[in-house]
Formats: structure tokens, sequence, C-alpha cells
């Protein structure tokens, strides 16, 4: 495993040679356009944001500096708690869906057999696809005139009359999550499966000359030995969530009732709908920070395991 | 008799596996093929539920002819989107492969300071920056231009895309660069003539990802670009399918999504090795 930490190995023969030290120095060069690009596209707007939240800042016109204003009425601000909810509701949510769907096709294309491949490549077919592509997918099958799922339904005898999904929050919620399901699963399993993949064959084989069942050896191999891929796994799946954005204002625009606007949801409307930006920015820093917090967490969860490299 | 026995029961898992597998995988599929069987209908017939999927009452092309009657029409959407898709590839290639280099080859001031400002960005995501990055462009004089969009797609791609090309570099041996070096090979040319033959793995992989990352951004687009004529093909679709252009003729809708969801399945299905080593390295760091 390699670490994104800072070992830098530097070449030690390069060292010794005369003139290495200048023509060392054209490495800045080399790097130069990419920390360029993020200064100008991460670290300005990053630092932007901080400025912006504290002032009054409409699309047009001057903008004003007014404190802590903004951050006072997030504090007042019920339907963007509300969003932050619904956000985590939905993640937790998502993710648990995701893992009972693909921990069992992860298990199941792990061992080379014959059409493995073809399946692993079917299963994760619709990773590929954007999400913009799948929520417009899906809310034709999920339309009630034209779609698939309530007219055939309905052909088939199982309602007496065509039911619209998307008009009450229970089934709309559900219709989403069947379809990021659908979407992210095939990407999981693979994930999953290289954890599966790097247990020792002979652990697995020496539990079984011990006695131990397919359930225990479950629990007492597989399970420890993947923690890290797990964690991988459940990081990717929380971050994807809370940022949720595309599913729901495509298949949903946030109803019905508003009762589906995600935080990002909440401030892609503050901004560019309302055009409040300063107060747009006041609520990009609080998902900031929670989600900093965030990939603390994470950092923690995938430490290496004590005792081993 | 009990030889054939564990035959039997051999061949019934075997059967039982393989119908789990064929059956998951027809669910998997299903909705793509639906799509894509029902923008072969007839405008009139695409308007009713796709019970059965495929036309009826004759093939016909007609979703994707009236495509180009919306706005600025399909094409010009897709062209955009080609447009920022390539681009996107061609910049992060040249980036990430130069700054990959340099960060494995090199020792320089701050060298440490900019690989981790480089990687932390991904903890950071656009989405809460998507503001200032508005007024940024503005500023640049980028404001509501598909260069704008490519500059933000191609930072969006670099911490990925530097990390894997620098753990590239890093696999090859310092022998076959001095020895280049020997014969006289300047920085430039041992790049392009002797590393990047030994790296190319790698620029595929970052290629790939580059391509389907900008060829399926949503928020980004739909936020930068005001302008129906700078539309991609997501905010397009999107704009047809919320009732922009009057009633929502969903047959033009599915043909618009077959047309953003192919090149991403072709791709997929010919450069699987790539796009699986790209996710395995992402999952080991």
């Amino acid at each position: 495993m390699t670490t994104i930490a800072t070992t830098t190995t530097a070449p030690p023969r390069a060292r010794k040679l005369a003139g290495a030290g200048r023509r060392q120095w054209i490495g800045l060069l080399y790097v130069a356009p990419a920390v360029a690009l993020v200064v100008v596209f991460f670290l300005i707007p990053l630092g932007m944001t901080a400025w912006m939240s504290l002032h009054n800042w409409p699309l047009m016109g001057e903008h004003s500096y007014i404190g802590l204003d903004n951050y006072v009425a997030i504090l007042r601000d019920t339907r963007f708690w509300n969003a932050l909810k619904f956000t985590a509701y939905y993640t937790v949510i998502v993710t648990i869906a995701i893992f009972a769907v693909a921990f069992p096709l992860a298990l199941f294309v792990e061992r080379p057999r014959p059409l493995t491949n073809l399946y692993r490549t079917m299963f994760f077919m619709p990773a590929v696809v954007g999400f913009a592509s799948a929520s417009l997918l899906w809310s034709w099958l999920l339309n009630v005139d034209s779609g698939l799922f309530s007219p055939a339904a309905y052909d088939l005898g199982l309602i007496d009359k065509k039911f619209n999904l998307l008009a009450t929050f229970q089934p709309a919620f559900w219709s989403i999550i069947a379809m990021v399901v659908w979407k992210v699963a095939g990407f999981t399993m693979i994930i999953l499966m290289a954890g599966l993949q790097s247990i020792p064959q002979d652990l697995q084989e020496a539990a079984i000359i011990d006695g131990a069942g397919p359930f225990a050896r479950f629990r007492a191999i597989t399970l420890p030995l993947m923690r890290r891929t797990l964690a991988l796994a459940l990081i990717l799946s929380v971050a994807g969530s809370i940022l949720a954005f595309d599913q729901f204002y495509i298949i949903l625009r946030g109803g019905p009732r508003n009762q589906t606007l995600t935080a990002v949801y909440w401030i892609f409307n503050q901004s560019f709908v309302s055009f409040k930006l300063g107060y747009g920015a006041a609520l990009s820093m609080v998902l900031l920070v929670i989600l900093v917090a965030l990939s603390l967490v994470q950092l923690w969860l995938l430490r290496k395991p004590e005792g081993l490299d | 008799m009990a030889q054939a026995a564990s035959r039997n029961r051999r061949l019934a898992a075997r059967i039982a596996e393989h119908s789990t597998g064929i059956i998951a995988s027809l669910l998997f599929a299903a909705p793509i093929v639906w799509a894509v069987l029902s923008t072969f209908k007839p405008a009139a017939e695409a308007r009713l539920p796709p019970l059965p999927p495929w036309p009826t009452s004759g093939f016909s092309l007609e979703n994707y002819a009236t495509l180009d009657t919306f706005g600025d029409g399909l094409w010009v959407s897709a062209q955009n989107s080609i447009y920022v898709s390539v681009m996107t590839v061609v910049l992060s290639v040249i980036v990430s492969v130069l700054a990959g280099y340099g960060f494995s080859r090199f020792r320089f001031p701050f060298k440490d300071l900019f690989f981790i400002l480089i990687l932390s960005t991904i903890m950071i995501p656009f989405q809460s920056i998507l503001t200032p990055i508005f007024l940024v462009l503005t500023k640049l004089g980028l404001h509501n231009t598909l260069t704008g969009l490519v500059g933000v797609y191609v930072t969006l791609q670099l911490p990925f895309s530097i990390f894997m090309m620098r753990n590239a570099f890093d696999a090859v041996p310092r022998e076959i660069e001095e020895a280049a070096r020997m014969d006289g090979a300047s920085n430039v040319t041992m790049l392009l003539k002797v590393m990047l033959p030994l790296v190319w793995p790698g620029v595929v992989t970052i290629a790939l990802f580059a391509f389907l990352g900008a060829w399926n951004e949503f928020l980004a687009a739909l936020v930068l670009m005001t302008d129906q004529s700078k539309f991609t093909l997501p905010v397009m679709m999107t704009a047809l399918q919320s009732g922009r252009f009057g009633a929502i003729d969903w047959g033009a809708v599915q043909a618009g999504v077959t047309v953003m969801m192919v090149p991403c399945l072709i791709l997929f299905l010919a450069l699987q090795r790539f796009y699986i080593r790209g996710l395995m390295a992402g999952a080991v760091k």
C-alpha cells in the first residue's frame, strides 16, 4: 500500500553530480502548470468562499461587509437544516442499500469461473454511465404516463389505477434509492472484490481444516482482513451521497413539496437561483467544515492495521 | 451411486449459480437496453409506455431527428460536449504527465507542499466552491465559455491523475534514465522518447477517467454555462426533460440519453482493463 504522504525518494546519485542542484530545480517547471491550475481553480476560490461568506454579495451591484450575519441567518434557516437532515438520512439509507447489493455481488464474482468476467462487466456497466444520463433515463421509467413501472404494474393487474411514483415522498425517495443502487452497486462491488481477493487463500483453507463453518470464517477472517477495503467503499459511498445533486434535481426537482432538497441543492438554489452569493458561500463553508471533519474520520478509518506495515 | 449423486448436486449448484448470474445481469442491463430499444420507435409510439420496449409499428430514427429541432439543437450540444471532453483529456494528460514526471524525478523547494496541496483538493469538493469559481472565470474573461469549463474539469482530474502518473514514473527503473542521459538525451527528449512509452498504460487510464468525468459532469456545466449555445449534452437534455421546449418528448429524451450513454459504454468495454486498473490504483491510495 502506498501512502499519499511525504515519502520523497531523492535520487541519491544525482545529488552528487556537479550542477545537479540546478537541474533539480527544473522540476518546478514541470509541476508549474498543475500548481497554477490548482491555485486558480481551487485555492483562490476556496479563499474567496470564506471571504464572500462575510458579505452581502448580490450577483449585480456592490457587495458589502456584514460580518457574521450570514452565519447567524443560517442558524435560523430551517430549510437548510432540513436539507442537511434529509441529506444525512439519504446518505445512511443509500449506503446500506448499496452494500446490501454490492457485497453479495462481490462474493459472487470473486472467484474466477466461466462467465464471471461477463457478469462483472454487466454489473459494472451502469457505473460508467453518468449520473445525469441515468437520472434522465429513470425519470422516464418512473413517469406515470409514458414510463415503464406504473403502466407495467397496471397492465399486469397489480394496481387498478395508474400510480404516480413521484408524487409523494416515500415512493419517490425509494425510487431514487433503487436508481442509485442500480448505478453504483457495480462500482462498490469491484472495490469489495479487490479486498476479497487480497485475502490469502490458505487462511481460509486452514480455517476449514480447523472445522470453522462458512459464517465463522466470514466473521473471523473475511471481515477483519477487509477492514480497510470496507472503509474505503464506505467512504466513497458516503462522500458521493453527501454531495448528491443530479438525481434529485433531474428526477424530482427537489419535490414533492421540497422534501428532497439536499444540502448541495439548497446551496445551488441560494447561489444560482436567488443569487444570494454571500449567503451561498456561508452555507458552503458549513458544508465544507462537515466534509473536512468527515475526511478526518476517514483517514482514521483507513489507518494501517497496527503491527503491520 | 454416491458419485452420481454428488455430480448431480454439483450440476444443480452450477445451474443455480448461473441462473442467478444471468438474472442479475439482465436486471442491470435492462434499463439501458429498454431505453436504447425504445428510441427506435416512431415518435407517436414513443409517447406510449414502452411495453414492449422494441418498436412495434416500424423502425424509425424520428426521435434522433427531432432532437436537432429543440433550441440550438442536439448537434450543437454534442459538439460542445465533444470539445469539452477532448480538451479535458488532452490538457489533463499533458499537465499530469509533466507534473508526475516532476514529482517523481526531481528535488526542488516546496515539492512536498505542492504534492500535498494537489492531492488535498479531493477533500474539498468543487460543489462547495462553485460560486467563486464562477466569479474567477468572469474575472478571467472566461465566463460562459467552454474553455473555462475545461479549466475546471482539468483541475478536478489533477489529484487522481497526478497521483497515478507519479506512481507510474516511480515504477520506471532509474538505470534506464541514466543510460539515456549518458547518450546525451535532454530532459524533454528523455520524457517523450524514453519515459512516455514506459508509462503509456497510466496515460490511457487517466485519459479514460478524464473523458468520462468531463462527458458526464452536470452541476458545474449547469451553473457555469448560461447561454444555450454553450450547453453540454447533460444540461441540454435536462432542459428538454424539464419541459423547457414545450411538452416533454420522451422519445427524444431517450434518444439524447442514448447519445450520452453509448460513448461511455463503448470506451469502457474497449478499455475495461485500464478502467479497472485506475480504480484499483485509486483504491489502494
